[in-house]
Order: structure tokens, then C-alpha cells, then sequence
């Protein structure tokens, strides 16, 4: 569970993701893609919804990292996806974030990209890495 | 290059990781928003950052980076330095601004993390 505003949290759970991917000896490549997408995630959450969950399925080809919470959603997804659009809160900014890149990041480190949202309820992401094709550095 | 080099190259004080200045390292990034940390800095690079939150010790956990420099005389707070305890990621602080930081290392070697955006 990520909570709307706590930054002190923030990253706990790409590294609870990490440490179970390391756990099952997945390439490098593919661990460092899947704590990158579950990060960007987080921070989305904590800067913008008022809490979500961050969900990481193992599949044989393919591992899927999910985000969903519970917030203002998005109304503009094509504009939010722009590299450099962002509508990131002053404080949300002083902490370094807010730069307008965590969707793009995410869908460059993404095999397969999802996102879905409403206004006023909240947002879907599903991000996919696949194992094959993927190998270490 | 070791981190031992470096702190000496740039006059830093260990903040973290006085146990660890046999790491080895080539290449670097600059970066004070975390955004563009995540989206340019490659793992084993040093990041050379003003940025002193807890969340700059995160996204340099979330990233494998080898070491943060720290400059232009900033200080992490108590509790990011505790983090980067916690997660074992040494921090070097220095006074240099990051353009002498930068000059200093490459001058010495030290290469960026990618040379253009776009590139590997």
C-alpha cells in the first residue's frame, strides 16, 4: 500500500520488488527495468492519488508491475505522456521530482504499456517486462 | 577509479561508507531533479548530485549507483544519511560546485553514464 503524500515511504516497495527478483535470479536487466517502473509508480502515487497499491505478478515470459490507486485521476493521457508535462505541486518539485518524465520512464522501460484513468477516481497501470530478450548488461 | 581516488581528487568528506572506498568506477551523472536521475543515470555510475532528501538515497538504491557525490558544500539531513546507511550506498560530500566536480573527474578519466541522450 502506498499512501497520497508520504514521501518518507516512497521506494519501499520497488525494493520489496527487487529483493524478490533477485530472490528468483532474474537477469540484472530485467530487475533493474521492473524497481525502475514500481519507483515511478510510487512516486506518481505519493504526488498525486491519495493512496494505491503497487502489484507485481511473476509469469513464465513475462513479469507484470501494476499501479492502482485511488485519486484525482488524469484527464489528458496524451498529455500527460509528453516528456516535460507535468503538473507537480511546488513541494513535489523542491523534493526533485515533477521533471514531467515518470510516465515516458516508465513506458521506455516497459516491454508492453498500459494506462488507464478517470477523473476523480483514479488511475490503472499496467507495465509488462519480458524475460526473453532481455538479458544481463 | 577508486572511490579512495576520488575523495581525494575532490577534497570530500565520507559521509557514507568509509568501508567502501575500494569500489570501482568509470562513469558518472549529473542530475539535481530525480526524474532525470532515473531516466539517464546507468547502474555502477557515480551520481553527482545537490539534491539531499531521502528520495535521492532511494532512486540511487532503485538504480544500483555506486556512490553519490555530494556538492557544493550541501549536507544530507540525519535521516538520509541513516538511509544510505541502511541501504549500504557510500556518499562522498564535497565543496566544489558540480562543474568543478565534473571537470576534476574527467579531467582524471571519469567518463558520463552516456554521452548524448538517445545513446548507450
Amino acid at each position: 500500500m502506498v499512501i497520497g503524500d508520504d514521501f518518507d515511504h516512497a521506494g519501499e516497495a520497488s525494493r520489496n520488488i527487487k529483493t524478490i527478483l533477485k530472490q528468483i535470479n532474474l537477469p540484472n536487466d530485467v530487475i533493474r527495468k521492473a524497481a525502475l517502473i514500481s519507483y515511478e509508480s510510487e512516486i506518481n502515487i505519493v504526488s498525486y492519488a491519495r493512496k494505491g497499491i503497487i502489484r507485481l505478478t511473476i509469469l513464465p515470459d513475462h513479469i507484470l508491475i501494476e499501479a492502482v490507486d485511488e485519486g484525482q485521476g488524469i484527464p489528458d493521457l496524451e498529455l500527460a505522456m509528453q516528456p516535460g508535462w507535468s503538473t507537480a505541486s511546488q513541494k513535489v518539485r523542491e523534493m526533485g521530482f515533477g521533471a514531467g518524465m515518470g510516465l515516458c520512464n516508465i513506458k521506455s522501460f516497459s516491454d508492453i504499456f498500459h494506462i488507464s484513468s478517470e477523473v476523480d477516481k483514479g488511475t490503472h497501470l499496467k507495465a509488462s517486462i519480458k524475460l526473453k530478450g532481455n538479458t544481463d548488461d | 577509479m577508486y572511490l579512495r581516488e576520488i575523495k581525494e581528487i575532490l577534497d570530500a568528506e565520507v559521509i557514507v561508507g568509509q568501508d567502501r572506498l575500494d569500489v570501482d568506477v568509470t562513469c558518472a551523472g549529473v542530475a539535481d531533479l530525480i526524474s532525470d536521475v532515473l531516466a539517464y543515470v546507468t547502474p555502477g555510475c557515480l551520481l553527482i548530485t545537490g539534491l539531499t532528501n531521502p528520495q535521492v538515497v532511494r532512486t540511487a538504491d532503485v538504480l544500483d549507483i555506486s556512490a553519490i557525490i555530494l556538492g557544493r558544500g550541501k549536507k544530507f539531513s540525519s535521516e538520509t544519511v541513516r538511509l544510505a546507511e541502511e541501504l549500504n550506498i557510500p556518499v562522498l560530500a564535497t565543496d566544489y560546485i558540480l562543474f568543478e566536480i565534473v571537470g576534476r573527474l574527467y579531467a582524471k578519466g571519469i567518463r558520463g553514464c552516456i554521452e548524448k541522450v538517445g545513446s548507450k
